[in-house]
């Protein structure tokens, strides 16, 4: 395979960038701001140049960068992209400077500690999407939970530590158990090959070969530490917690792309090592995700606090996206993988809209406000297109998803069944209720609460360019979503073709 | 004109950008409504010229695609932004287009000095650039890009004084209601596709169409197929039970309830069934669902259309019910019946609603019609309309609505039953009498109001010559589909005109009995007799025999409460539904499960750890003796437990 650089470079980037801001002066907040932003924009336009340079018909990793790193364990610094990792990329580098840029004033105090966590966090989000050695893969997993914990702890709400503490333990748990049967992989491998490796790529072709037996709990507990992730029905309740406390970035960071890498992690790792038990296991995890659409929606719809309501619904749309993955047919794969991409977009933009009223009151509860449209009328409509695109309306990201989700279970034949659909598609009508009832009460009606005449004013240049990418993101998903489907089709269909071709037999 | 049909889409888009980004600026109303209604007339006229080219081509050839880009391409769906130009399409598109156009001209008087005038103007295009989607698009997901986006423009119309309240409750309430029976409906509209795809392997028209012709599908599968895009269809055009959004949705402005709740957007459902006749035809049982639904929902509707005050709320009841009447048509496999009521219809009930319209707007906003009376004396032109659409609505012979109508009940006999037939002519009787109730109240007898504090006075040109307009189309629109009792055998123009349509599900249909011209004539009479009957007897009871309306209620208490409060529907549903919902949501899933079971098993875990550490940390004391008394003691289990082993 052709070597390139490309992608070491990117990880560069803000770990340089991080290291270097080291030598900043906590008083020169102003310039710690802009240098965080052009260090991130840096990695967006390095990000863009990897996905021009993408050959997207190709099947396989591009972009492959190895070298030996631990000699007697065989481990290797090896990364590389395939359309799922580009697009994911894509996703962080777009997302981490429209953060930065969204906590321009809501960060007043450390603010060179803040910026410096939140590129170091950019590099662990980079890193889980382009590594295809476990190992390494495993590194950047942990040490993304290093500078969450501490976004959340240092910037969040009043009950940050609580959060911080159950954020950093439940998916320490998690990962625990993965790292238990990553090490079992490794020596698995060296029984079968004669050398130990923990090379993704090999453990391609040796995953499928473990007993069944073994290989069911292999499965679950790489399971266990991505679901925590997602975060899946029932292993959800740190989610809200998490991002409640944290401060706007975070959550943004959180639900745009923290969540992925759990679901980046089962189309990974869990499909192709294990594509017997996957298949096996389908059924059960589908039902889960199904719980997971209807009970993040109910839940979300009985909140009492905008954030809280945010937070909950994506249990609800991640649930989408895990059907879509277990469903194992291209278009709901394909689907599952734009609609992580959509998440990001939209909830992304509810987080940032609920942050910026939050700014201006510090108040997030709906009970608060009352006919804002009056006063707000800019903020108004962003919110309005925000919750469209979260509600999937079509024409607009959300729907190319959780259409073609739907559409793929329907005639999965991991599932067989079309409940899962007729509960999933539920959904859609529940994120219609607990949305647009929310609008209702703080936008609707007359002015409530007197005080808000004063405190509101409505969305800033500043603001509005953190939004308008965003928005343009999600039209364009809407309306001509080939360019995001074509960078995914190959790369979809390879995962597929690798797990039919060990349970073809099993499906009969 | 054909190649250009697209314009008919991005029109109307290209005003909702102008006038929603710009509209504000502009502040100039007449800038803003002329802009708001020239892109509809230009689309009116695109589709003038598209039919008139079509028209001219023979009847095998009217079929065209007109293809822009690809939307969605994955695995075997291959989804593309293209517009099918057929009879079918061309005929609604004339009504959206023709009847749309109007009713924006229309609103530059109506919402003269709102003070969201653009952003009224720019929700109406987008409402058009929506349903013309929803009409040429030439697949099932372009149709349902519409169906969503009308569903979106309803939502925000409805909600357009959002600070207002509306009855019981708030404008935002009726606005979120009607999005959410709508999307009730869409859930089985997406259900439809999905069976569709993993049955055809398509979802565009004319391929799943072909091969639902010829495929060996079963029966049961069309019929799941047709139950769940049936579901969609109730959702969109209020049938039972999914009706009852549409009387909420009256919380908007009247040109909003003409063109969306009256003329255009709810006939979307009989436009869906009627495109799919081929599958609804591959299954007799959903058939006989749908008529019998149609059915009840016209008779229900019409009863509580009798008891009402609101001048809307008996107009949207009307609609409902002659919605009702369309499946009936379509149920019965009168397909193309269906569709020249939903033209008629768009014709007169658009009428009736601007004149409503005009009528509030002079009673300064009432729209109670016991408070009205003679106003015939003070705005002649919205009377002489609103009684032509009276007169139309109730089929008098000649007008638009008999035409149609009077078809409609000969099919529901002929290829239905007696039943359905007798049903549909009381409806009919029920619908002549609840509308001369509500023109006697309103037009004649005294005035019910106080004069000192209201003058009524005409409305506007700018108002009053689209209820002329549409007053002729109400008047003449029939005659393009006179029946063949009446205009010779294949002598009804807009049933030639539409049969390449539903000429695969014709062939589908089993063969039904032959009628005599004999019964078709004497049904004919006896209903439109009954019909005048009903319309001489309400303008009786209400210019002078008020006391007899007024025993009535009182003899017939129960009824009348239980019709006067729309047989308790909401409140049944509030009960059933919502409030279980919301209260297991909240005191069950969350309350209970999240913070007490899950985060109960979190948190216990964790204290778990907390005390079983704080009983363990005691041990070490840091007294060294201590732990060599354990270390022997470990060594000599290790050693005990190697001995056993051996």
């Amino acid at each position: 395979m052709e070597q390139s650089a490309l992608l070491t470079y990117l990880i560069l980037i803000p770990f340089a960038g991080s290291i270097i801001l080291f030598a900043f002066k906590e008083k020169h907040a102003q310039l710690i701001r802009w240098f965080g932003l052009f260090v991130s924009g840096l990695a967006f336009i390095l990000s863009l140049v990897i996905y021009f340079s993408f050959d997207a018909a190709k099947p396989g990793f591009q972009f492959t960068h190895k070298v030996l790193w631990i000699d007697s364990l065989n481990v290797s610094y090896h990364v590389g992209a395939d359309g799922i990792s580009v697009l994911l990329i894509l996703l962080t580098t777009f997302i981490t400077p429209l953060t930065l840029l969204s906590s321009w004033k809501s960060i007043q105090k450390k603010v060179k500690m803040f910026t410096i966590m939140m590129l170091f966090l950019e590099v662990g989000m980079l890193g889980v999407f382009m590594s295809l050695d476990i190992f390494l893969f495993y590194i950047f997993w942990e040490v993304m939970l290093i500078p969450m914990y501490f976004i959340i702890g240092i910037w969040g709400g009043e009950q940050r530590i609580y959060a911080s503490v159950k954020f950093f333990i439940y998916t320490m748990f998690g990962s625990l158990l993965m790292l238990v049967a990553i090490i079992w992989l490794a020596v698995y491998a060296s029984e079968v090959t004669g050398s130990f490796t923990t090379d993704l790529l090999e453990l391609y072709k040796i995953g499928p070969t473990i007993a069944r037996d073994t290989q069911n709990w292999m499965f679950l507990a790489f399971l266990l530490s991505f679901a925590i992730k997602v975060p899946l029905f029932p292993l959800h309740t740190w989610l809200p917690d998490a991002h409640v406390q944290a401060p706007t970035a975070g959550s943004v960071i959180l639900a745009g792309v923290l969540l992925k890498m759990g679901t980046y992690g089962m189309l990974r790792f869990n499909l192709p090592l294990f594509p017997q038990s996957a298949m096996q296991y389908a059924p059960f995890i589908s039902v889960l995700a199904v719980i997971g659409i209807i009970y993040g929606a109910l839940v979300a719809m009985v909140q009492t606090d905008m954030k809280k309501l945010v937070a909950y619904s994506s249990v609800s749309h991640l649930g989408f996206v895990v059907l879509g993955i277990f469903a194992l047919t291209e278009e709901s794969i394909q689907g599952a993988v734009i609609q992580m991409v959509n998440h990001g977009l939209s909830t992304g933009a509810l987080f940032l809209l609920v942050g910026i009223v939050y700014e201006r009151t510090h108040r997030r509860e709906i009970s608060y406000y009352g006919g804002i449209a009056k006063l707000v009328p800019v903020y108004a409509t962003a919110m309005m297109i925000a919750s469209l695109s979260s509600i999937g309306l079509p024409g607009l990201n959300g729907f190319i998803g959780e259409f073609l989700i739907l559409l793929g279970s329907f005639k999965s034949q991991s599932l067989d069944s079309w409940w899962f659909v007729i509960f999933g598609a539920t959904g859609v009508i529940f994120a219609a209720v607990y949305l647009l009832w929310m609008y209702e009460r703080v936008f609707f009606g007359k002015v409530t609460n007197p005080k808000l005449e004063s405190e509101l004013t409505d969305l800033n240049k500043r603001e509005l360019l953190v939004l308008i990418p965003i928005f343009v993101l999600i039209v364009w998903i809407g309306i001509y979503p080939s360019t995001f489907l074509n960078l995914t089709e190959v790369s979809t269909q390879s995962i597929l073709q690798h797990v039919s071709s060990f349970t073809i037999n099993l499906l009969n | 004109m054909i190649d250009y049909i697209y314009l008919t889409v991005l029109l109307p888009l290209l005003g909702f950008l102008i006038n929603g980004l710009l509209g504000p600026k502009i502040k100039n109303e007449k800038l803003i409504g002329i802009i708001g209604s020239s892109t509809v007339g230009i689309s009116f006229l695109v589709v003038l010229f598209a039919l008139i080219q079509t028209v001219g081509l023979p009847a095998d050839q009217r079929t065209n695609v007109v293809e822009l880009f690809t939307w969605l391409n994955v695995a075997g769906l291959n989804i593309k932004f293209a517009y099918l130009v057929d009879p079918l399409s061309l005929t609604m598109a004339m009504v959206v287009t023709g009847v749309g156009f109007l009713i924006h001209v229309y609103s530059i008087g109506y919402m003269h000095g709102d003070k969201a005038f653009w952003k009224f103007f720019a929700y109406l295009n987008l409402f058009i650039f929506a349903m013309m989607n929803l009409i040429l698009g030439d697949n099932f997901v372009v149709l349902f890009l519409g169906w969503e986006g009308v569903g979106l423009c309803s939502y925000l119309l409805i909600g357009f004084w959002y600070e207002k309240n509306f009855e019981k409750g708030t404008v935002p309430q009726a606005a979120k209601k009607a999005f959410i029976v709508n999307r009730i409906g869409d859930f089985g509209f997406l259900l439809g596709m999905f069976l569709i795809y993993s049955t055809f392997d398509s979802l565009n028209f004319l391929d799943v169409f072909s091969k639902a012709e010829y495929f060996p599908v079963s029966e049961a599968t069309f019929g799941l197929i047709a139950i769940f895009l049936f579901i969609g269809a109730k959702g969109k055009s209020a049938q039972i039970p999914l009706f009852v959004w549409l009387p909420d949705a009256m919380a908007g402005p009247t040109p909003v309830s003409a063109l969306i709740h009256a003329a255009t957007m709810v006939t979307a459902g009989v436009y869906m069934v009627a495109r799919a006749s081929i599958i609804f035809a591959s299954a007799p049982a959903v058939m006989t669902v749908v008529a019998v639904i149609g059915m009840l929902t016209a008779f229900f509707a019409a009863t509580i259309g009798l008891v009402q005050n609101d001048i809307k709320k008996v107009l949207a009841y009307s609609t409902v019910s002659q919605l009702g009447y369309m499946f009936l048509a379509l149920g019965v496999g009168a397909f193309s019946a269906g569709i020249f009521h939903v033209m008629t219809h768009a014709f007169f009930k658009a009428l009736l609603f601007l004149g409503a319209g005009s009528i509030i707007h002079s009673m300064h906003e009432e729209q109670n019609i016991q408070k009205y009376g003679n106003l015939k004396k003070y705005m002649p032109k919205t009377f002489i309309t609103f009684v032509i659409a009276a007169f139309a609505i109730s089929g008098f012979p000649g007008l638009s609505g008999f035409f149609s109508k009077d078809e409609i009940l000969w099919y529901s006999y002929a290829n239905g039953n007696l039943f359905f037939w007798i049903v549909g002519a009381i409806t009919a009787v029920l619908t002549a009498f609840y509308m001369f109730r509500l023109v006697t109240l309103t037009f004649f007898g005294k005035e019910r109001f106080n004069k000192s504090e209201k003058h009524p006075h005409e409305s506007p040109a700018v108002m009053t010559i689209p209820l002329m307009i549409l007053a002729f189309l109400a008047v003449v629109g029939g005659y393009i589909g006179i029946p063949e009792i009446f205009s010779g055998e294949h002598g009804n123009v807009f049933h030639n005109w539409l049969m390449p349509v539903f000429a695969a599900a014709d062939r589908k249909m089993a063969v039904y009995g032959t009628h005599t011209h004999l019964e078709e004539i004497v049904l004919m009479v006896i209903s439109v007799a009954a019909a005048l009957g009903a319309i001489y007897a309400a303008y009786i009871i209400y210019t002078k025999r008020i006391e007899v309306a007024n025993k009535t209620a009182s003899k017939l208490k129960g009824l009348y409460t239980t019709l006067f409060n729309k047989y308790y529907v909401d409140e049944a549903y509030e009960f059933a539904v919502i409030k279980p919902i919301q209260k297991g949501s909240e005191k069950l899933l969350w309350k209970f499960f999240d913070v007490k079971i899950v985060d109960g098993i979190v948190n216990g875990a964790a204290s778990l750890v907390d005390v079983v550490s704080s009983v363990i940390r005691k041990m070490q004391t840091g007294v060294a003796q201590f732990y060599l008394i354990i270390m022997s003691l470990g060594i000599a289990l290790v050693l005990f437990w190697i001995i056993l082993s051996l």
